[in-house]
């Protein structure tokens, strides 16, 4: 059993790219789950054409506002901690958007006025395609907080795929709170980076990150050719394995404009993609031993 | 006072790179806000002096004090957020798990709990190369990004050109849709969205667009890479025009773009007089739409 957060500092290094495209080769050998963690934005269901075989709403529970027996005591908008409560001359305001569901509004209500209820934040969907499995959760337009619902798809990948062996996640980009619960239950990260000054300064910061969180990772340089050698000397520096080097190419960006995954059409990707399976499986048997 | 703000939903479209373009080609006419916090590299073209530097404080985290606690267990009973799971037979909250909601200190009989604000990271207020002001910061690692360090920058932005009587304030805004992006975008003038002509730029693009729509803010847009996909790029020429977003700029395909940055350069430093023509046009335009 493997879990393989796919992550960057920098948005718009590959991370999509690298998730798909290792999911959908590694699934020709056995099952693959895929799961899309970064909910602002998914783009993995761009790449992976599946059947769709399952879909639910996802909800946070907030509280309502019961008036009948409310005596307007003004403990609930006290213990919030977020704003979300607001108490006007008669009556309670909820804004559901800033509420972070920790229920201290609702429980310690004296006359139980603020029951939780559930409120829409989002959609997961769930595909098959052959030996891969894809699961992406989207985040309604106008909700705020991503980490619920992040945590909300780990919790069922890791109930409904507890046989499958090898799990991938496609994180959010940075190093904030999205990122942290996108990764914190990972076996490795993979960090995808580009060699150019923005790609290595956000790289410095993921990295910070991942040493904070005690996690074990690696980095992938995706258009490597472009930029300096910076990344590079930096990796060797802080002794940091680079398992694969995705050459800049022009072909690749054309083909992944149109939504198609590349390994079987680029051979120069395919070999640096099996480099990359190549350090899975080792760390599979290693993890097996 | 007019601000811009600059979005793009998908990362590595170029964003920065061109905000970085309008504050040389803004010059002393616009102070700069760098509201890409999580990974802010507008610094990296514009070379700014970091001649103030905050700290800024936000949010709280629940600490334990284990010469009170009895150990009654209350606490974790009551967080929804596991954070405080039994470390070496002690009650401990983890720092990254904490959301900060202060129930368990309400509840705890002993008081053995303290809610201790948290530094979640820097903000700095420099000179940069074009002889303006640039607002930047660094969140922390792993440090809420609730927006509010956003809207600090951004505020500070309008303080510094409300004082110097600056007409403009240019946003380097935030990816994703979430709340870092809703602070951005809140109080903007005008939005331009930067995207390319790929499958997940288009997709990125109309989910972002969904969220400035809510906002009522007027919008223009930047096709970078323009010639990758032509079909794509068609696309969204005809998506713009339906929702009514001016059409700024289209720049095409070009390493130059890496190669200014590799320096250190912005694409108005750069060797291509064809990208530094579309740009000075883009600007104009922007400046006319305002």
């Amino acid at each position: 059993m493997l879990k393989i957060a796919v992550a960057s500092g920098k948005g718009g290094t590959g991370k999509t790219t690298l998730s798909t495209n290792l999911a959908a080769y590694l699934a020709e050998r056995g099952s693959v789950i895929l799961t899309d963690l970064d909910v602002e934005e998914p783009n993995s269901g761009l790449f992976i054409h599946g059947e769709l075989i399952h879909q639910e709403d996802k909800f946070k529970m907030v509280p309502q506002w019961k008036s009948d027996r409310c005596t307007l005591c003004g403990n609930c908008r006290e213990v919030c901690n977020f704003h979300a409560i607001v108490q006007l001359a008669d009556e309670i305001m909820v804004f559901p958007q800033l509420c972070h569901s920790c229920y201290a509004c609702s429980e310690l209500c004296p006359t139980n006025s603020l029951p939780m209820i559930p409120e829409k934040m989002g959609e997961l969907r769930e595909f098959q395609a052959d030996r891969l499995s894809f699961v992406e959760s989207k985040l309604d337009i106008g909700q705020e907080q991503a980490v619920p619902l992040i945590a909300q798809t780990l919790r069922y990948v890791d109930d409904e795929y507890s046989e499958v062996d090898l799990k991938i996640f496609d994180s959010p980009p940075g190093t904030s709170c999205p990122v942290i619960e996108a990764t914190k239950n990972a076996d490795l990260v993979i960090l995808v980076t580009e060699p150019t000054p923005f790609g290595l300064h956000d790289l410095k910061l993921a990295v910070e990150t991942m040493r904070e969180l005690k996690k074990a990772f690696v980095i992938v340089v995706n258009r490597h050719g472009i930029g300096n050698n910076d990344v590079i000397d930096y990796c060797n520096a802080e002794n940091i394995p680079v398992i694969a080097k995705i050459p800049n190419s022009k072909k690749i960006a054309e083909i992944y404009s149109r939504g198609h995954l590349l390994y079987e059409d680029v051979p120069e990707f395919k070999a640096e993609l099996d480099r990359v399976v190549d350090f899975i499986t080792d760390l599979n048997r290693e993890a097996s031993r | 006072m007019k601000e811009i703000v600059v979005i793009s939903g998908k990362g590595g479209t170029g964003k920065t790179s061109l905000t970085a373009s309008f504050a040389v080609l803004g010059a002393r006419d616009v102070i700069v806000a760098d509201c890409d916090v999580d990974a802010a590299d507008m610094h990296l073209l514009l070379e700014p002096d970091f001649k103030i530097a905050e700290n800024f404080y936000s949010g709280v985290i629940a600490k334990i004090d284990q010469d009170i606690c009895t150990k009654c267990g209350k606490c974790t009973d009551v967080c929804r957020f596991d954070a405080i799971p039994i470390v070496d037979s002690n009650y401990v909250v983890q720092p990254l798990d904490c959301e900060g909601c202060g129930y368990c200190a309400r509840i705890c009989p002993v008081d053995a709990i303290k809610m201790e604000l948290q530094n979640v990271g820097d903000w700095y207020i420099s000179t940069i190369k074009t002889d303006s002001t640039m607002v930047h910061a660094r969140l922390g690692i792993g440090a809420e990004n609730s927006g509010k360090l956003v809207a600090k920058v951004k505020n500070e932005a309008k303080r510094i050109a409300d004082e110097q009587q600056k007409d403009l304030v240019l946003v380097d805004g935030s990816p994703g849709i979430g709340c870092p992006v809703v602070s951005s975008l809140s109080g903007a003038s005008f939005v331009v969205l930067v995207t390319e002509p790929t499958v997940s730029g288009f997709h990125d693009l109309e989910r972002v667009y969904q969220l400035v729509k809510k906002f009522g803010i007027k919008a223009g847009c930047i096709i970078n890479k323009a010639d990758l996909n032509p079909a794509i790029r068609h696309e969204i020429q005809s998506w713009i025009q339906a929702e009514n977003i001016a059409a700024i700029a289209e720049l095409p395909y070009d390493e130059e773009f890496t190669r200014a940055m590799t320096e250190g350069k912005t694409i108005m430093e750069s060797e291509s007089e064809l990208l530094k023509s579309i740009l000075t046009d883009a600007w104009q335009k922007i400046r006319d739409i305002l």
